[in-house]
């Protein structure tokens, strides 16, 4: 099952996390309580420049002070707190979220075109897989996750989303099968400016996480989406394909499809499966990815998942539900649903 | 003669109540066991091999056939086989000589993988309501694409692809060189390729002029014989293949005898009538991988560049570092043929213990291209000991990109598997090039059986497929995640890279 949901205000104007943690909760016939999570894109405009790490501990004195030390080794800390919570009766606070704003050393990836994001990427997959207390669940800049084991509502006030004013929104509620209450099981996935809300469940994940661990990628959160954000990182950020051309690799048209093309199209559409064949996502999903400038919205080939977009003045709704929708924006117009495999773009003007 | 007489492999009974005379045996039964004596049929069983052509052809069920009718004293170490061995090397002095694939009765892996299917949490899908794609494409592809797209949202691919094999299934038939098997065999195979729209091997025996209108799904060898290559013939096949090994002799060549080299072959082969067709050991121009890479070009060159090449090895022990090197070539595909391979003869020895199993091969090879992050410049395609579609199913997950296959495809047109090809006698008019034998086989009908199979195989690859939640083959590949190991060893799971049963 899970629920998700995201928004986009195309001006960059923010909304507060309110309406949403109520879209999410009409959608609490789609999660079972056990995780929920949110990603807002523009909350720490003083700290815009800075990757913003959240981190879960296990254990602060234990396990603290070996992240800082790498984080020292790759770059500055420029400043960390704690993130603040709110005791909830229904949430056992196993971990203590932390924040890092971190500016990477670039002198330290001499080779690389994009030397920043190769040296936090690094710093993820190897924190996350040495497994010594400290997972980095959120890495981009100006934006931040926050998830927990919970109803979303819970989990919003556990972090008093409402205080955070963001421009783009996604969010999810999960009704999990493998990680029952591990907070690093709930959704957003997040990879710098890359996050993903995700319902279903991916049938070639062995195929997808086989192809992204040979570009260095190490997946270790023990869930099938984490793959999707590596995979958009991978063909978006690193073989340059548009939000489109990526969509297209990771949910292609069927053959039968491409045949009947005209010539050109036809060899691009090849071209993307033969490149792209272990990147295909197969299984039933729905699926909203963000980065700071686009929101995605797609299903799998043949659409096991129910996705729905709306749009009202310049916000663009991609939802689970129409109902999740119509709580945020009641006067919403224009519902649509999108096909199969055919992505709902949504980008910042400007 | 102190050896004296051995037991009986087989014993033939007729059955008199049942038996009409009606002779067919006695036609159909190419070894000589039975022979007709007015009032009764005779029978010498020490000639049979157990190829049932009799027992097919008896229209009253009178043959029975009963293997091993005399025992030797059982002994766990000194086996009937281990004995006979003796006794036949104590005789001749020279090395045994055998048919079809490895007959030790290793463990076999496919036979302790599991599948996977969906349940609740991801739905099944339907192939007979969804589309499901077993379209595969071997070749070389591209590890990124760089695409141009312009402001009036035409897009502009600017990579430029190698030539691809498209098939419309992931299973092929394997090179059967005519020599080996007849040509009506081979026609039979090629019929069926060609209106599936999948390939075959022509094997290293060149290509017979009745098989160019099916020289678009024919893929051509070129092995250390170098046997039937000349332009003409690298320009007919779709793909060129390169042999350097074979999984049921590993590290050897080959020798078809000069009383199989009639008129015939010897034209298709360019060798004179009736002299030994003798492949060496390694081609003589590859001493190294870069030998082999100049090869891979050369043949390339020769056919400017419009066509895939592949290269074939035996599975052994370091096929991953071989395939790696090969990936590092301009070739376009790695074949690697399992250690239960077959062949139309080898030396027992090779053939029951040189080498290793395909699934561990396949799992070794894709694991250490993807490593290395040159899994895209070859495709990988799997032979030896493919029964069945789920082992199709199971080595596609293991890492394959396509099968071949060999000896199930020669049982769809009569083979009992009885492993006497080497002797040219095939009662089946499958590996013999004896024209009363030979016609036997009528390419029309066998061909419907292989294609038969091939479809049959395919529908449950689909069904398998769809039953795991998948589409599309591209998903299936590389998917370990999708078996289990039921009763492997750790060591071999690790190799595997799959997890055990209830993990």
């Amino acid at each position: 099952m899970c629920g998700i949901i995201g928004v986009l205000d195309k001006h960059r104007k923010s909304l507060d996390g309110a309406k949403i943690k109520e879209a999410l909760s009409m959608m609490n016939e789609r999660g079972s309580g056990e995780g929920a999570g949110y990603v807002a894109y523009g909350i720490y405009p003083e700290y815009k420049d800075y990757f913003a790490l959240h981190v879960f501990f296990d254990n602060i004195r234990e396990n603290k002070a070996s992240l800082d030390t790498v984080l020292e080794k790759w770059g500055t800390i420029v400043h960390d707190e704690q993130i603040k919570t709110y005791e909830q009766p229904n949430i056992r606070k196993v971990h203590t979220p932390w924040r890092y704003f971190f500016r990477p050393d670039r002198s330290l990836m001499p080779k690389s075109t994009t030397p920043d994001e190769d040296i936090v990427t690094h710093l993820v997959m190897k924190v996350n897989a040495e497994k010594n207390g400290a997972l980095i669940f959120s890495s981009g800049k100006n934006l931040g996750v926050f998830k927990a084991a919970g109803w979303p509502e819970d989990v919003a006030d556990f972090y008093r989303i409402q205080d955070y004013k963001g421009y783009l929104w996604l969010a999810h509620n999960r009704y999990p099968t493998n990680t029952p209450g591990w907070w690093g099981g709930a959704h957003p996935f997040n990879l710098l400016n890359w996050s993903v809300v995700h319902n279903g469940e991916i049938t070639s994940y062995g195929t997808n996480r086989r192809y992204i661990e040979s570009y260095g990628y190490k997946c270790t959160m023990y869930t099938d989406t984490e793959v999707v954000a590596y995979l958009v990182d991978l063909l978006i950020r690193k073989h340059g394909l548009s939000e489109k051309m990526a969509v297209r690799a990771l949910a292609p048209p069927f053959w039968e499809e491409i045949d009947r093309m005209p010539a050109k199209e036809q060899e691009l559409n090849r071209a993307i499966r033969l490149a792209y064949g272990s990147a295909l996502m197969n299984g039933p999903f729905a699926i909203c990815v963000a980065n700071e400038n686009t929101l995605v919205g797609f299903t799998d080939r043949i659409k096991l998942r129910p996705l729905v977009s709306g749009e009202y003045g310049e916000r663009l709704y991609i939802s689970s539900e129409e109902a999740a929708i119509r709580r945020m924006e009641p006067d919403v117009d224009s519902i649509t649903m999108p096909k199969a495999g055919e992505p709902v773009i949504g980008r910042v003007i400007a | 003669m102190t050896i004296g007489s051995i037991p009986l492999r087989y014993k033939v009974d007729i059955d008199p109540d049942q038996c009409m005379l009606c002779g067919r045996c006695v036609e159909n039964c190419s070894y000589g066991v039975f022979r007709n004596d007015g009032d009764a049929i005779r029978v010498n069983s020490r000639n049979c091999v157990a190829c049932h052509r009799c027992t097919a052809f008896c229209p009253r069920d009178a043959i029975s056939i009963y293997e091993k009718p005399t025992d030797y004293r059982s002994h766990p170490v000194w086996t009937r086989e281990v004995r006979e061995n003796i006794f036949n090397q104590a005789k001749t002095g020279k090395i045994i000589l055998a048919g079809m694939g490895n007959a030790l009765p290793y463990p076999i892996i496919f036979d302790r993988l599991v599948l996977d299917a969906c349940q609740v949490t991801n739905p099944s899908i339907d192939p007979l309501r969804e589309p499901m794609e077993l379209r595969t494409y071997l070749g070389k592809k591209p590890s990124s694409l760089s695409i141009k797209e312009v402001a009036n949202g035409d897009v502009e691919l600017l990579t430029k692809l190698s030539p691809n094999l498209q098939i419309e299934t992931p299973i092929m038939i394997g090179h059967m060189s005519y020599g080996a098997i007849s040509l009506n065999a081979q026609t039979a195979l090629a019929k069926a390729v060609s209106r599936i729209g999948t390939f075959m091997g022509t094997g290293e025996g060149g290509l017979h002029e009745s098989l160019y209108p099916y020289q678009k799904n024919m893929i051509v060898q070129v092995a250390s014989g170098r046997f039937g290559v000349d332009i003409n013939y690298l320009e007919r096949g779709a793909a060129i293949e390169i042999k350097i090994g074979q999984g049921a002799k590993p590290g050897i060549g080959g020798h078809l005898p000069g009383e199989k080299v009639c008129a015939d072959v010897s034209c298709t082969r360019m060798i004179p009538e009736g002299s030994d067709a003798i492949s060496p050991a390694p081609h003589h121009d590859i001493y190294s991988i870069e030998d082999l890479k100049q090869l891979v070009r050369g043949l390339k060159e020769a056919t400017e560049w419009k066509k895939p090449v592949f290269v074939k090895i035996a599975a052994v022990h370091n096929s991953a570092a071989i395939a790696a090197g090969i990936a590092r070539s301009s070739a376009d595909a790695v074949v690697i043929d399992g250690f239960r391979g077959g062949t139309g003869a080898a030396p027992r020895v090779f053939r029951d213990h040189v080498g290793i199993p395909i699934e561990a091969a396949v799992a070794s090879v894709d694991a250490k291209l993807r490593q290395q992050g040159i899994r895209n410049k070859v495709s990988i395609i799997a032979s030896g000991g493919i029964r069945e579609s789920a082992d199709v199913a199971k080595i596609i997950c293991l890492g394959a990109d396509a099968v071949y296959i060999g000896t199930s495809a020669l049982v769809a047109m009569g083979c009992r598997v009885c492993g006497t090809c080497y002797r040219g006698q095939c009662a089946w008019g499958i590996a013999t090039q004896k024209p009363e034998l030979t016609k036997r086989l009528d390419p029309e009908i066998e061909s419907v059986q292989v294609e038969n199979l091939i479809h049959g195989w395919t529908l449950e690859l689909a069904e398998l497929m769809g039953a795991a939640g998948i589409n599309s083959i591209e998903s299936l590949r590389g998917n370990r995640d999708r078996l289990r190991g039921y009763m492997l060893d750790e060591g071999l799971l690790n190799v595997l890279d799959v997890k055990t049963v209830g993990a």
